[in-house]
């Protein structure tokens, strides 16, 4: 069922949180690089396809295989190990430590893989002038703007090199000229280190991002492409 | 919006009167624009001439609106084609969109499929206009972005309209 | 006439806040209460102690004999008493024997008739001691019929052992036995001593310690939920409050669960007083109807409790404005200045330091200059604790995740963790001092006492006027099981010329084998006298001389005192042998050095009654288990007014150690208090960042992570506490002892404890609030729809 030469797969998922199915059986595929959104109306299931996609969530049933390895026969701790080193998170908001200066969280990953401070936090503030924020580095997210707070979140996503990167609503609290910039840094760091990403959005001028969309409604996804 | 193919469409439901075919017609998409009995007249001739109707009947009393239309096989197969081709995402498209929807439903077609044909259709020409937008300059990008404004809008309908068609559906067959 | 409208309206509104807010609302104001009702508990005990204390002291003297009026001879309304105090098991019992002499003799209160001959009234407590099993021996030396149960009226506490037995062995035939007195009624008018200075200390500092943490802990529990509050204080901002009206709203939340407090407070009292009336510590007990708080006293506390709440939740928000849209801190806080916070500690330290050394001489304290500076002193560590915070998180760096997350939140707002961790300041601080000045007060009690108990286990001193059955009383209870050797021994005094103002001599009589435990004697026989050697030499002072073989002297009463009765003692003219020979003194078990002569009985002089005393060391048969007890009830049975006392080598200052135990647990439970608020606080910030951390948990953060941030975020603040607490606890300690005139020394032991237990509670505290965060960081949170 696995699509050939897909990174990230999914077949047949279901998952019920009491006695609503968020997951109905929905399907996903992603290639190395590729960027997929998700669609769909709110309480359709997409977030809750991102969360098993990512290991966060496991399914009820159904199978989600990353390069080859099936996620549900993995222990929590290896799962944290790979959303650790593999993957990469950006969240719609409150996801940064509000303590920590902008620099310190997008070295924070790294620092949990176990880099050491000095090293993380150079490579953190490549990451940030990629994404145009390394000038926010000292501040703390509370004195950034939300577009500058998104940017620095996405830089952090990046900073440990993931193959795949998960992005649930990230312009979602943006006005659409820093949403706009958000996606266009997001996309172009990410095709330029071949990293996937998995959009899950409900605004499609932010999926036009995308390089194919996939609509979740009712728990069941449909795979736009294949419609075409 | 091809008034040939609605009209067809209606018919596929059954045989009916040329005054009948207006009246349905101007009921479900008419609204403030109803037809003129002559377009229908003119326009049942062409399909007449084409082969994709045929005449069932002429009732008696005389006069030519009196004729009773029947839909030809290669009626059904045009209205077919028709209804399953995406249309070209340009301003204005609601109106088609909405007759291809509600004919869909009348003929039992699939209209959530469609929709989203229409959508991965639009969403495709967002995607070459967002690429566009990258790689041009400001002024590409002004001109993209008002494009893709405006083929957001017809999605956000196409979305609105794919949630609501249980609804349109009853709607349609009272 | 307005503004107080104004304020009346707004506090009744914040009231409904906190009693309407739906369940949320109504946990918050429960453990806020329930904080503040916990302090007031203790605030209403400490009212009530004065009070129970007056009741005790009253009944203790109405039945006292210390200065009833007395008859001189028998009369239709003398009762005669005697002491017929006991110990049993390590339990004192205080006894009374009396004989009435006519039909209107007094009744000791608490009785209805004076016991008849033979016949028991015992406490309540004494009575249930006597039938348990327990009690068997005891039953043997009481062996009366009980005919009463001693009523409240006559009882200090209830768990007070007390017996008056009837008894027809008293008499008094002298005026001048003082064992003996006839009473034609009760009373103690004498005013108690003075306090000793040391003790003064000690009870202030007791009060003092134990009631800044108490006031510390009422003011973090008004603050519980603060920052839920300013939120949906925030959104009354936005549909039109302004800044002074939610000031007020919260200050009438704030009044809401102090008001819960005051009343669940005097629900905990009523409780914990029914319940301090089973308690028995120490062989002390209180009625629970003693406890009743001091009227103005509690009304003080009615009223101060819900004004300090508004107080501090209006000086706690000085430094926030409440936006419509959120709660702004003032953009810069403002910097902490540290001249006032030095000065508190530096102002307690001024008023204790001259008052060193006072202790030692006559001096008294000044009361609320030793209050006064101790609770400078405490204070200070509550001003200077979150100063210090600041100043040593802001320069901390580097170290694993787990720290920097812990140590940037406490850079960012180390005031909350602050406060609560004062509160552990305070206590531990507090509680150090007092051990250390227990411990050193202690000391001087705690020594080798010289005594031997190999030699003998207990010694009994005859009740004076019945030295001379000191021989028959060895003889008799000698033959008691558990006891292998009695040894009697009577002293007195003799002098080459009476009246003898110093210039006496000891002397000490006794059989040979008695006299081998006090001399070290080659040969004896009855009939011999040997002049004692070997003891320092004491060439002033009382017992300044000896005397020689052959000398003349006057034995018996030599001072010449006269207690005014015509038939006083006359001294006895006495020669000592010639034949007396010198031996070196050896220490008796008691640990002392014997000087002056020793006398065989055929030796001794005839005729001295009154003017000696006499001791009988018994040496127990450890084999035979309640061997102290048959020979306690042996004598009590042979002499009821002779006292045996047993013979350790160290004395343990008991009553010390207890209340040393008693302030432990006492400072453990105000711990335990604060880190009941210290884990509301940590799970409410927990659940405020719910969404955080279940997005760092997305990225992979390990749960052991983000839990040992918490233990930082914890013990870092408490550590700082803890240590400043050691510090301001030992300097309080050493002030305060220099200020008992005893040598300073830091009982690390205690030191040690009460850190320990501070660091127990923040374990405690982490692992409590575990689950919760585990919880918290199940993906669930992540879920927004």
């Amino acid at each position: 069922m696995t699509p050939a030469g897909s990174l990230l797969a999914a077949t047949d998922l279901r998952k019920a949180y009491g006695p609503t199915a968020a997951l109905d059986g929905a399907e996903f595929s992603i290639h190395p690089g590729e960027v997929v959104a998700v669609m769909g109306p709110s309480g359709s299931g997409k977030s809750t396809l991102l969360h098993c996609l990512a290991g966060i969530v496991t399914p009820d049933s159904g199978s989600i295989t990353y390069a080859g390895h099936e996620l549900s026969a993995m222990s929590d701790g290896r799962r944290s190990a790979l959303r650790r080193s593999e993957f990469g998170f950006v969240f719609q908001f409150g996801q940064l430590v509000p303590e920590l200066t902008c620099v310190e969280n997008v070295a924070l990953p790294l620092r949990l893989a176990g880099v050491k401070r000095k090293e993380a936090e150079s490579a953190a503030l490549h990451w940030m002038e990629r994404l145009q924020v390394e000038d926010v580095g000292a501040k703390r997210p509370g004195e950034v703007s939300g577009g500058q707070g998104q940017r620095v979140a996405v830089a952090r996503a990046l900073v440990t090199r993931p193959r795949v990167i998960f992005a649930d609503e990230p312009t979602g609290a943006l006005d659409s000229l820093n949403g706009e910039l958000v996606m266009q840094l997001l996309t172009e760091a990410a095709r330029s280190a071949n990293a996937a990403v998995v959009l899950v959005t409900h605004e499609t001028r932010v999926a036009a991002y995308s390089d194919r969309e996939i609509v979740v409604r009712d728990g069941k996804s449909r795979d736009m492409e294949r419609i075409v | 919006m091809s008034i040939g193919h609605t009209l067809l469409g209606l018919l596929e439901a059954g045989p009916r009167h040329g005054y009948d075919l207006k009246r349905a017609f101007d009921e479900k998409f008419g609204h403030d624009r109803p037809l003129a009995y002559g377009q229908v007249y003119s326009t049942m001739s062409r399909l007449l001439k084409n082969g994709l109707v045929e005449v069932d009947g002429i009732e008696s009393g005389g006069g030519p609106d009196r004729k009773r239309y029947a839909i030809t096989g290669a009626g059904v197969t045009d209205v077919e084609a028709w209804l399953a081709q995406p249309e070209k995402p340009e301003p204005y498209l609601h109106s088609t969109l909405y007759t291809k929807v509600v004919l869909a439903l009348l003929t039992g077609r699939s209209a959530a499929g469609l929709l989203d044909t229409q959508r991965a259709e639009h969403l495709r020409l967002m995607r070459i206009l967002t690429q566009r937008k990258r790689k041009g300059d400001l002024a590409d990008q002004l001109v993209c972005d008002h494009a893709l404004f405006h083929l957001e809008a017809d999605l956000r309908w196409l979305e609105l309209t794919a949630a609501r068609l249980d609804q349109l559906s009853r709607e349609v067959r009272r | 006439m307005n503004t107080l409208r104004t304020w009346a309206r707004d506090l009744a509104l914040g009231v409904r806040f906190a009693f309407g807010g739906g369940r949320e609302g109504w946990t918050r104001t429960t453990l806020t209460g329930t904080g503040v009702g916990l302090g007031v508990a203790l605030l209403l005990l400490t009212t009530a102690l004065p009070g129970a204390l007056a009741a005790r002291n009253e009944r203790g003297d109405a039945r006292s004999t210390l200065t009833a009026p007395t008859a001189d001879g028998p009369r239709t309304d003398s009762l005669l008493v005697a002491n017929g105090d006991t110990t049993y098991r390590g339990l004192d019992i205080g006894g009374s024997l009396v004989l009435a002499e006519g039909p209107q003799a007094p009744v000791p209160p608490g009785l209805e008739r004076i016991p008849g001959v033979g016949e028991l009234a015992v406490s309540p407590a004494l009575d249930a001691l006597m039938r348990s099993a327990d009690g068997k021996l005891l039953r043997e030396r009481l062996d009366g019929r009980i005919t009463q149960v001693i009523a409240d009226a006559g009882l200090v506490g209830p768990g007070e052992l007390v017996f008056y037995l009837g008894s027809d062995k008293l008499a008094k035939t002298d005026p001048a036995d003082h064992r003996v007195q006839r009473v034609t009624g009760f009373a103690n008018t004498m005013q108690a001593p003075k306090l000793d200075p040391v003790q003064m200390l000690l009870i202030v500092l007791t009060f003092v310690a134990l009631l800044t943490p108490v006031a510390v802990f009422i003011a973090a529990a008004v603050r519980f939920g603060g920052e839920r509050r300013d939120r949906r204080l925030a959104a009354l901002r936005l549909v039109g409050a302004d800044g002074p009206m939610v000031r007020r709203i919260a200050a009438g939340e704030a009044l809401a669960g102090s008001l819960l407090g005051l009343v669940l407070g005097a629900g905990f009292f009523v409780v914990g007083r029914r319940l301090v009336g089973t308690l028995t510590v120490e062989q002390r007990s209180v009625f629970p109807a003693d406890l009743d708080p001091t009227l103005w006293l509690a009304a003080l506390v009615a009223v101060a409790v819900p004004a300090a709440a508004v107080a501090v939740t209006l000086f706690a928000l000085r430094g926030v404005v409440i936006e419509p849209l959120g709660v702004v801190r003032t953009a810069k806080p403002r910097k902490r200045r540290v001249w006032w916070r030095l000065l508190l500690p530096l102002g307690g330290l001024a008023l204790l330091v001259p008052l060193m050394g006072r202790g030692n001489g006559s001096g008294y304290f000044n009361e609320w200059q030793v209050t006064g500076g101790v609770v400078l002193l405490l204070v200070g560590v509550t001003a200077l604790l979150p100063l210090l915070l600041e100043r040593f998180v802001g320069r901390l760096s580097g170290g694993p995740v787990s720290w920097q997350l812990a140590v940037r939140h406490l850079q960012v707002g180390s005031g909350a963790a602050a406060r609560l961790v004062n509160g552990i300041a305070v206590a531990v601080a507090g509680a150090i001092a007092l051990q250390m000045l227990f411990s050193g007060v202690e000391g001087t009690y705690t020594k080798d006492t010289g005594e031997d108990p190999a030699r003998a286990s207990v010694s009994i001193l005859m009740h004076s006027g019945t030295e001379s059955r000191a021989n028959a009383l060895a003889q008799e209870i000698s033959g008691t099981r558990g006891i292998s050797k009695t040894v009697p021994l009577t002293t007195f005094d003799a002098a080459h010329q009476i009246p003898a103002a110093d210039r006496r001599i000891p002397v000490t009589a006794g059989t040979c084998e008695a006299l081998h435990e006090v001399a070290v004697l080659d040969s004896c026989a009855d009939g011999d006298a040997f002049v004692l050697t070997g003891s320092p030499s004491r060439d002033t002072g009382a017992y300044g001389t000896t005397a020689k073989p052959g000398d003349r002297l006057y034995a018996g009463n030599v001072l010449g005192y006269d207690d005014g009765t015509p038939d006083a003692e006359k001294a006895v003219t006495w020669t000592l042998p010639a034949a007396a020979r010198t031996v070196a003194s050896r220490e008796d078990p008691a640990g002392q050095l014997r000087t002056g002569l020793l006398v065989t009985p055929a030796a001794a002089p005839k005729g001295v009654q009154a003017a000696q005393s006499a001791q009988i060391f018994v040496q127990l048969d450890d084999s035979v288990p309640d061997a102290l007890d048959q020979v306690r009830t042996a004598a009590f049975k042979a002499d009821p007014f002779a006292t045996a006392m047993t013979l350790k080598s160290t004395r343990q200052a008991g009553p010390y150690s207890t209340i040393r135990v008693g302030l432990f647990f006492g400072a453990v439970g105000v711990l335990v208090l604060i880190g009941a608020s210290l884990l509301v606080s940590q799970l409410e910030q927990l659940r405020e960042r719910r969404k955080l951390l279940s997005s760092l948990v997305a990225f992979g953060t390990k749960r052991s992570t983000l839990s040992l941030s918490v233990l930082w975020q914890t013990a870092l603040p408490v550590g700082l506490g803890l240590g400043l607490a050691a510090v301001v606890g030992i300097g309080l300690g050493a002030v305060l002892v220099r200020m008992a005139g005893r040598p300073v020394q830091v009982d690390w032991a205690s030191v040690a404890g009460m850190t320990g237990a501070g660091a127990g509670v923040v374990v405690l505290v982490t692992l409590l609030s575990l689950p919760p965060l585990l919880r918290l960081m199940r993906p669930d949170g992540l879920r927004t729809e």
